[in-house]
């Protein structure tokens, strides 16, 4: 008598809150992955649900958990720094575009060396994280930085010691300018490094190359900036010698051709243009083409395009370079053309 | 079957006068009856409890690795690639890293943590035991991650400059030992992190080791140092056979957190995957592996190799324990044969 009149009563308001949260006005829409673009996808979304009530929830877990929870469609929109190949898209069902533009900055400790004193190229950096250039007073590196004084001292190379989008634009560089590191070591958001030491996150690189002298690491450009570590110039494809900052990051973004690339597979690194920053890469989203929950779809593309429009100067606040209008334009076409719901219609 | 006699019965065959004198009456005796039950049946649920979790857990360690393990069988043992991209993997650098700082932290572990526990049971001063004891635990209940950063902050870069050079110098110019301190003073590597794996181990075993030191009955030391044993000869021959289980007990249970410490290794540990004979060059740990790279492990090859590193570790646990037991079993078996 007391279980069945507890039964009821827990039935009912089963039901209350059901009817409820039909008739309730905010939407939650999930996403999780990259650990990159976690910080402008959290200000976003704080910006967002102040001006609309709709909550995003962003897990960032890694570009392969994002990856691996689209898969199993457990969130509305997963995120990855590295941007999945056309025939991998096509095998998922799954549409990709970028967000926003971010990249890598090699960064040094030498005693007496300002930042932007030291000039690099390419296959320069692919030897020395080869292993093939152990001193700094290396007649390579003497020679291109004629004027500095470079001490007789070991080279200590550090990287990531966990998998991420950071490295996977690094390698994809050096697999770019150098076909040994390309035939030796390949790119992914892992690779077999050569020699040297891994760090956990940009933090850890960051704190083995201030400790270690003679260390040269890599990280993420809003990380070099914030924390004022001894940055170098790297001469890009077009042959200058660029700094990294917000206007050679721009350069690169523009000068990226992304209505030819299938399936918006496009990697920013050595892009051709005076003043590119030869190292950078966008961060991406993965959506369903064909959504059997149209209207989740339709909140999930109302942030973003919320966000292209809106978000570029929180975007810029935090170091990030947000994308050309023109590359936008791009990418709400493909939203209207290949999102479509289970009777053909499209989304957006 | 029940141990547990049902006092109802116990009670009507016993005597009828006593009967007449019991102030418990039959309700409360049958629900004490009931409440027995119920501890003995839920005290039983959690232990078994317990062992389906640890089968559990094997279970699906297993069924994540099958794919790694069809894949390169034996091998993974023996092969000190780790390349994500061509997906080749091998656990040999992880295991050897493990096992070189779980030994180098238990080198240095096991005797100072013998001293500290000689020193709190047999040579200190009354005063000074309880507040020593207790700064000892205390070191215990440091969370791993502070460790780690104070190695990675305060103690690899004192390492680098001031000790290092001194150990290259002196053990690095012995020809064969030499080859164990070759390489940049980095401050940072397999040694260090051994270093600080010793560190926190120190407390565990100590402790164990000075509980165990202090149940020693004052009569079997008192008649030794009767029969004229000096201090040292009282501890190895009457205090530490007497205390042997609990001893081996506090070294495994140092072991224990040695082989499966993650945040403070991953910081000092260099997590690079390459075998080096050298304990001053990076190295690698299964648990420091693990913690690196699972979030982003793209592919089901490279989440199955990794899987396979914990089912590694945990073999490697269960075999120390098992090590651990045999030789509890062995020295148990020389008692009473040797004097």
């Amino acid at each position: 008598m007391y279980f069945s009149g507890f039964c009821e009563r827990f039935a009912v308001l089963l039901i209350a809150v059901g009817l409820a949260s039909h008739t309730a006005l905010a939407v939650d829409i999930t996403g999780a992955g990259a650990t990159f673009p976690y910080p402008i996808y959290a200000k976003w979304a704080e910006a967002y649900k102040a001006k609309t009530g709709n909550n995003l929830n962003y897990q960032s877990i890694g570009s392969g958990g994002g990856i691996r929870q689209i898969q199993n469609k457990t969130v509305d929109f997963g995120a990855s720094d590295m941007p999945l190949k056309l025939e991998e898209l096509e095998k998922s069902g799954l549409l990709q575009f970028p967000t926003v533009v971010g990249g890598d900055v090699p960064v040094v400790n030498l005693p007496g060396i300002k930042p932007g004193e030291i000039k690099l190229t390419g296959p320069v950096l692919a030897d020395i994280y080869l292993g093939k250039i152990k001193k700094w007073n290396d007649p390579v590196l003497t020679s291109l930085n004629p004027g500095v004084k470079l001490p007789d001292q070991d080279i200590t190379v550090v990287h990531r010691s966990d998998g991420s989008g950071t490295t996977f634009i690094w390698v994809n560089y050096l697999s770019k300018v150098s076909p040994e590191w390309k035939d030796k070591v390949g790119e992914g958001t892992s690779v077999n490094w050569p020699a040297g030491v891994g760090g956990k996150g940009n933090e850890g690189v960051a704190s083995y190359v201030q400790r270690i002298a003679g260390a040269i690491g890599y990280v993420e450009y809003a990380y070099a900036l914030q924390n004022k570590l001894t940055y170098t110039l790297i001469q890009n494809r077009d042959g200058n010698f660029v700094a990294p900052n917000i206007e050679t990051f721009k350069a690169a973004a523009a000068g990226a051709q992304w209505d030819k690339a299938p399936g918006m597979y496009l990697i920013l690194t050595d892009q051709s243009g005076k003043n590119s920053w030869p190292i950078s890469g966008a961060t991406f989203i993965l959506v369903y083409k064909s959504q059997d929950r149209p209207d989740r779809a339709k909140e999930v593309l109302k942030f973003f395009d919320w966000a292209y429009a809106d978000g570029d100067k929180l975007a810029m606040d935090l170091d990030y370079v947000p994308l050309p209008d023109s590359v936008v334009k791009l990418i709400q076409a493909s939203w209207k053309n290949q999102i479509k719901d289970a009777s053909g219609k499209s989304v957006w | 079957m029940s141990a547990v006699v049902n006092p109802l019965q116990r009670r009507a065959q016993a005597d009828p006068a006593a009967l007449m004198s019991r102030t418990i009456s039959d309700a409360s005796l049958r629900k004490q009856y009931r409440l027995d039950q119920l501890f003995r049946h839920a005290t039983r649920f959690f232990a078994f409890l317990v062992l389906a979790l640890l089968a559990g857990i094997l279970i699906s360690l297993l069924v994540g690795s099958l794919s790694s393990i069809r894949t390169f069988g034996f091998g993974f043992f023996a092969s000190a690639e780790w390349n994500p991209v061509t997906e080749q993997f091998g656990a040999l650098v992880p295991i050897v890293g493990t096992l070189t700082t779980s030994a180098i932290a238990l080198l240095i572990g096991i005797p100072v943590s013998f001293g500290i526990a000689l020193f709190l049971t047999e040579l200190s001063p009354k005063w000074l035991r309880r507040p020593l004891g207790t700064a000892v635990e205390l070191l215990a209940a440091i969370p791993s991650i502070i460790y780690g950063m104070w190695g990675l902050f305060v103690f690899a870069p004192v390492f680098a400059t001031h000790v290092q050079p001194i150990i290259k110098s002196t053990l690095g110019s012995i020809p064969v030992i030499g080859t164990l301190f070759k390489g940049p003073p980095m401050g940072i590597g397999v040694l260090t992190a051994g270093i600080i794996l010793a560190i926190m181990v120190i407390p565990f075993i100590a402790s164990v080791m000075r509980d165990v030191f202090e149940i020693v009955p004052a009569v079997l030391k008192e008649s030794a140092y009767a029969l004229g044993s000096t201090t040292w000869e009282v501890v190895w021959h009457v205090v530490l056979p007497y205390t042997k289980v609990g001893v081996v007990g506090g070294i495994m249970l140092g072991l224990g957190r040695a082989l499966g410490e993650t945040m403070a290794v991953t910081f000092v540990i260099g997590n690079a995957h390459r075998l080096s004979a050298s304990l001053m060059e990076p190295g690698n740990s299964i648990a420091s592996a693990l913690a690196n790279e699972f979030t982003e492990a793209v592919g089901d090859l490279y989440l199955s190799a990794l899987i396979e590193l914990g089912l590694v570790l945990f073999f490697i646990t269960f075999v120390v324990l098992a090590l651990s037991k045999l030789l509890l079993l062995r020295l148990a078996r020389r008692e009473g044969r040797m004097t």
